[in-house]
């Protein structure tokens, strides 16, 4: 019995019972195919998340935010600064940089993308650490303040994507979100 | 029950006396007796409190009930999480390492003095930890990310508690050495001690990592240090949160084994296996921390491919082995006990009237089938960013500690109870029922809340209509359906739950006394005198038809739904 000590002193001669061994194959070789597929994703795949990160100052981060939203911020026919709820919708160049602000409790700014360019995604955050969900596609990421994460992404759809935290960031955790654009 | 009392004096002035268990014939040591009742006792009141703790938190994570405002919402989240992963299970585990150590070897408990320090700076932290989220400016989760800063109290409160717990741990290796000097069993340890040991050794390993994030961060709490850095504190975070969830199956496999072997006379197909199998929890797990880091800043793809696949995944075997031993060892016992028409007459024919064989037997299920598959899905170096802190992170581990560990404690209890604290179970019809309720709600709160991750629906989130948000979006209804029958499902478990404590609390208090000699149990143990004269000689030689058949169903939906995700995964936007 399994609370009894074994009743053979020598039990690591005991034979293995044929289907124990015959599992335990089964499960090496399907752990090292798992394994190997990870692998694979990075050659077959499309999504494997980028790790360039630099380190920064959350101040200077901010700085960096701000001027590129100046730079790029959309505008109306009448070629007045375009704004959405008095935050600034910014059109980044295709192929080009897009910062991304988490701070308590709002992703700062909204973005305009065109689908099937790639964008080369900068995020980080000011103050506490934040979670950038894209929804409803469902990509999900971590933020830390103090860590500038660059990811490329390439929309694939078209529409009103939204953004919310999923990183506990205090009590105004569930009003922070952020939108992002994808146009033809 | 005593039949048998030896009184002596041990070195350190503390009496020792042994009784011999009228239904195991096991010899129990009066300190160890004692201290297993106060750590279980504890423990039970910690699932009481976090328990109900988790049903609030679900009727307000039901959008249609939204039971507490955000801020309480908050608070009592926090010390869900305290209370159930930390006090309950550890105080549990403490009584099962002693359990393991004195009772199953037959000695006495080292230094009792220090059990019971151990166990009164355990209820210090954790009525101080209670006490700093009460207070309200701890609501920073269980996981207390920096730079977030909860009251100094919080932090401290857990330190004083993984002091406590370490205490206990080295109080269970000394148990282990008396055992061995004074020679109270023969050969090896049994395999539920060797399981046992398994916990205790990643248990220091935990607490350490604990030590070295806690202390850093409760001197920044009080000024003493500026600043944490919020990745590295992820990192050796990690290394104790995940590892201690290493402890928690540990200790719950032993049990199975443990629950296998008393009410089914179950024997291990080969100990080698099963050993080793413990053995890769200690060798590979611990680095699996990296799993939690999948989705962070700054982590290179080779790290996280080693860290996530090669050690993770021969520890993953580990479990994927108890998986087909632990039915197996039961279908080889029914077999013999006279059950062996068949496939699958061994499992229909199982005990599942007696609480602990049937709450063993569904952990081992759920534990595999939803938070096992869940598990290495989520832990899949890119498949994470799909799932990372939704709430199908909650999900997977509801499977894994709710519907695997602590089903598996609790069905434990229906043992302890009768042997330790020698009550017999009260209402047997309600405990019959009560395992039932508890897995079916469990298992519903999990794949449920799974099923809302998967549709993007956040973890420790308050409101998912985001009314107060500036740039709102709506989920799809199905996140809603899913959240209303977590809902659902979490008042199920939540009765199972309340039975359980009633149960415990009302047979331990008025349960009628077995010390007697002709009380009987009324969920009986295994008794070899009813195992047929068979045709099987040695286990290895055992067929196992049933066994082969659930673990290649297991095995089917594994490889099924890591595939899916795989597929979900291509549909996302391009990472390039
Ligand atoms: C009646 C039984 C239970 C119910 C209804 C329940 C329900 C929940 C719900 C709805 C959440 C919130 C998910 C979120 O919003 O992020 C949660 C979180 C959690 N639960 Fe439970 N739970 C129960 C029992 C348990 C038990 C027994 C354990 C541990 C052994 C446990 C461990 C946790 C942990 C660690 C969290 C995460 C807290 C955090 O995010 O900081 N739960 N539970
Ligand atoms: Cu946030
Ligand atoms: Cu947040």
């Amino acid at each position: 019995m399994a609370i009894k000590p074994p009743a053979n002193r020598l039990w690591w001669n005991d034979p293995i019972h044929g289907v124990e061994l015959g599992w335990i194959i089964i499960a090496f070789l399907w752990g090292l195919f798992m394994f190997f597929f990870m692998i694979a994703w990075h050659f077959i795949g499309e999504q494997n998340l980028s790790s360039e990160t630099y380190r920064i100052r959350p101040e200077k981060y901010q700085e960096k935010v701000e001027a590129f939203a100046q730079q790029h911020q959309a505008k109306d026919q009448n070629g007045a600064p375009l704004e959405e709820k008095g935050v600034p919708v910014v059109r980044p160049p295709a192929g080009g940089d897009v910062y991304i602000l988490a701070r308590l409790w709002e992703f700062w700014p909204i973005i305009e993308l065109k689908k099937g360019q790639s964008y080369r995604f900068h995020i980080s955050s000011v103050d506490w650490q934040h979670g950038f969900s894209l929804q409803p596609t469902n990509i999900n990421i971590s933020v830390h303040p103090g860590y500038e994460h660059v990811i490329n992404l390439t929309p694939t759809d078209t529409g009103t994507f939204g953004v919310i935290c999923n990183e506990y960031c205090g009590i105004g955790h569930h009003t922070m979100t952020g939108r992002i654009r994808v146009v033809e | 029950m005593t039949t048998v009392d030896v009184g002596a004096v041990g070195k350190a002035g503390i009496a020792v006396n042994y009784r011999t268990c009228r239904f195991t014939g096991l010899r129990i040591e009066a300190n160890a007796e004692t201290l297993i009742k106060v750590n279980a006792v504890a423990a039970v009141v910690f699932l009481a409190l976090g328990g109900l703790m988790g049903l609030l938190v679900a009727l307000t994570r039901w959008p249609a009930i939204q039971l507490l405002p955000a801020e309480w919402f908050y608070l009592v989240l926090t010390g869900h999480g305290a209370n159930v992963l930390l006090f309950w299970i550890i105080f549990f585990e403490i009584a099962v390492l002693y359990f393991a150590s004195a009772v199953l070897l037959g000695a006495r408990l080292a230094t009792p003095r220090i059990a019971w320090l151990a166990f009164g700076l355990m209820i210090a932290g954790a009525l101080m930890a209670n006490y700093a989220v009460l207070r309200g400016d701890s609501s920073v989760m269980f996981t207390s990310y920096p730079p977030m800063m909860a009251s100094h109290w919080f932090y401290l409160a857990l330190i004083i508690f993984a002091v406590g717990a370490l205490l206990a741990v080295m109080v269970f290796f000394g148990t282990l050495v008396v055992a061995k000097e004074e020679k109270t069993y023969d050969g090896s340890v049994p395999l539920v001690t060797f399981g046992a040991i398994t916990a205790g050794i990643i248990a220091v390993f935990t607490l350490a990592s604990g030590a070295i994030i806690l202390i850093p961060t409760w001197l920044w709490s009080i000024g003493v240090i500026s600043q944490i850095d919020t990745l590295m504190y992820k990192v050796v975070w990690w290394g104790m949160g995940h590892s201690s969830q290493q402890i928690n199956v540990s200790a719950h496999v032993a049990i199975w084994y443990a629950i296998g072997a008393m009410v089914l006379g179950a024997k291990p197909l080969s100990e080698k296996v099963s050993r080793t199998a413990f053995l890769t929890y200690i060798l590979f797990l611990q680095l699996a921390s990296a799993h939690h880091l999948l989705a962070e800043p700054g982590m290179s793809s080779s790290w996280r491919i080693v860290n996530t696949s090669y050690m993770m995944y021969l520890a993953v075997m580990g479990s994927m082995i108890h998986g087909l031993t632990v039915p197996g060892a039961i279908e080889a016992a029914q077999r013999r006990n006279g059950f062996d028409r068949g496939i699958f007459e061994w499992l229909t024919k199982a005990p599942w009237g007696n609480p602990a064989f049937s709450g063993m037997f569904m952990s081992l299920v759920l534990f595999g089938f939803v938070g096992g598959i869940s598990g290495v899905v989520l832990g899949t170096e890119q498949l994470n960013v799909l799932m990372h802190n939704t709430l199908y992170v909650p999900g997977h581990f509801h499977g894994t500690v709710v519907a695997g560990t602590t089903l598996a404690f609790m069905a434990m209890t229906y043992l302890v109870v009768p042997l330790i604290f020698q009550r017999d179970i009260i209402w047997p019809g309600l405990a019959r029922l009560q395992p039932f309720l508890f897995a079916i709600g469990a298992g519903g709160i999990s794949l449920f809340m799974m099923g809302a991750g998967t549709l993007g629906v956040a973890r420790r989130h308050w409101d998912i209509s985001l009314t107060d948000a500036v740039h709102a979006f709506e989920y799809p209804p199905g996140a809603y359906m899913m959240m209303a029958l977590n809902g659902i499902f979490a008042v199920l478990a939540s009765i199972g739950g309340i039975l359980f404590i009633l149960i415990v609390v009302g047979s331990i208090l008025r349960g009628p006394r077995l010390d007697g000699t002709n009380a009987k149990l009324t969920f009986p143990l295994h008794d070899a005198s009813r195992e047929a004269v068979s045709k099987y000689g040695s286990h290895a030689t055992v067929k196992l038809p049933g066994t082969i058949v659930l673990v290649g169903i297991f095995f089917a939906a594994f490889v099924l739904y890591y595939f899916v995700n795989w597929k979900y995964l291509s549909d996302l936007w391009l990472f390039r």
